[in-house]
């Protein structure tokens, strides 16, 4: 059975596909290998976001909970999506729930991590930034169809 | 000249209610019988006129199957005093019907390709003729793919039967809500989430899309199925305004140089995509 380094995993995710070997080899060096069951939660709304994870397979519910109600799913991530970015922007804390609908292999990187070895190339930095803000970019156009209640009644 | 007598579009006829009942919270499908001759035939995306007696005359979708047009079946959702009337019917009551009025979905012309069905919200009804349509001649058909949003899980028209579609192995069913509590095991998202994933694996050039919901709703999602490289001249759209004369004479749908009663409410999404840019029109 061939063992697949976690570089070679990271080549495969959508986000990463494009990077060089070289680029990946230096993310490597924060990535490791993630799983939960179905049921786990991944991260809770104020932990500090530690890490950012790479969907491989499986369903997250990214949730919002308040104290009159139970929580609501406002969101779904599957393989290929990208889950948190809280890890990039100061304060560096999760805004929601993460939880694993299913089983879930992911690979994480490391958020100190990645912020240095982006601070110490710029050119990494760059790179991050344009293969993951598309990503951001296509869900928060999501989330804008989603506030205008496109299905409810119409008056008539 | 001919001498063929034609009904008069503007006369309704009077059908019964054979049977009424609840869809969601706000919304009802009704089966409709003629109490004079035979139910006129359909064909998928049609609507009728139907007038409740005293209280006034909407335009509705036909949502039943074409393939048994005696069985006339409309999904109403209450949101005025007309529409909230029709889903006051029941069993045995006596309302008016015109149509059908319209233009079709042209499934029947597009064997051998890839069909997709976008729909939001109680866009379902209008596109479910042409689902069953592809179903019955299922083998003429590459694949069939639906991809349904709605608002909640509670929201979601013919759960049971997109349940059973679900089920088949010849037929793709992704399903998405606008939110949901914590016992949904589904998606959450957009329909344009689902449907980059239905177009995973196609050859864009055969897939022809068949979208009907919100208006915002379609024309994100002809993006990205324009961004996938489906061919313009293979998607269609059903466009909704207010229809009153339901023959192109009155006005009230007017949309650009076209009438959705008339020449709508299914348009090849090229036929309309520089109006539907257009804002407040």
């Amino acid at each position: 059975m061939r063992i697949h380094g976690i570089e070679e995993i990271l080549s495969e995710h959508p986000v990463f596909k494009a990077f060089d070997k070289e680029t990946l080899e230096l993310l490597g060096g924060c990535a490791r290998n993630e799983h939960f069951r179905a049921g786990d939660r991944i991260f809770a709304e104020g932990d500090s976001a530690d890490k950012v994870f790479l969907l491989r397979k499986g369903d997250v519910a990214v949730e919002i909970a308040t104290s009159e109600r139970a929580p609501i799913i406002v969101e779904t991530l599957h393989p290929g999506d990208v889950l948190g970015w809280s890890w990039m922007v100061p304060p560096y804390r999760h805004m929601s729930d993460a939880r694993a609908m299913t089983e879930i292999r992911a690979i994480s990187l490391g958020a100190v991590c990645t912020r240095q070895k982006c601070d110490e190339s710029p050119v990494l930095g760059y790179r991050m930034f344009q293969h993951l803000l598309p990503h951001m970019a296509t869900r928060v156009r999501v989330l804008r169809l989603q506030l205008l209640d496109l299905y409810g009644p119409k008056e008539g | 000249m001919s001498l063929v007598h034609k009904p008069d579009p503007m006369l309704p006829r009077r059908y019964r209610v054979r049977r009424a009942w609840t869809e969601l919270a706000d919304a009802t499908s009704m089966d409709l019988t003629p109490v004079d001759g035979e139910a006129a035939a359909f064909q998928p995306g049609q609507f009728n006129m139907l007038y409740v007696f005293g209280v006034g005359e909407i335009a509705i979708s036909i949502s039943g199957n074409p393939a048994e047009p005696e069985r006339l079946i409309h999904t109403t959702r209450s949101v005025g005093a007309v529409s909230a009337a029709l889903n006051s019917l029941r069993e045995g009551d006596m309302l008016g019907v015109r149509g059908p009025f319209g233009s079709s979905w042209p499934v029947a012309a597009e064997t051998g390709r890839h069909i997709v069905f976008v729909a939001g919200g109680l866009g379902l009804a209008p596109l479910r003729p042409a689902i069953y349509h592809v179903l019955e001649h299922r083998q003429r058909y590459a694949s069939l793919t639906l991809v349904y949003g709605a608002r909640s899980p509670d929201e979601l028209l013919y759960a049971d039967e997109i349940k059973a579609w679900k089920s088949r192995f010849d037929t793709e069913v992704d399903v998405t809500v606008d939110h949901a509590g914590s016992a949904w095991t589904g998606r959450v998202g957009v329909v344009t989430t689902c449907l980059d994933r239905a177009l995973a694996g196609l050859d864009p050039a055969t897939v022809s899309a068949f979208l009907c919901g919100p208006e915002i709703m379609m024309r994100f999602s002809v993006m990205n199925l324009a961004d996938a490289g489906v061919p313009p001249d293979r998607v269609w759209i059903s466009m909704e305004r207010n229809m009153k004369c339901a023959i192109g004479f009155c006005g009230h749908c007017q949309f650009g140089p076209d009438f959705v009663c008339r020449d709508g409410p299914v348009f090849r999404h090229d036929h309309v995509a520089e109006l539907l840019s257009m804002k407040e029109i």
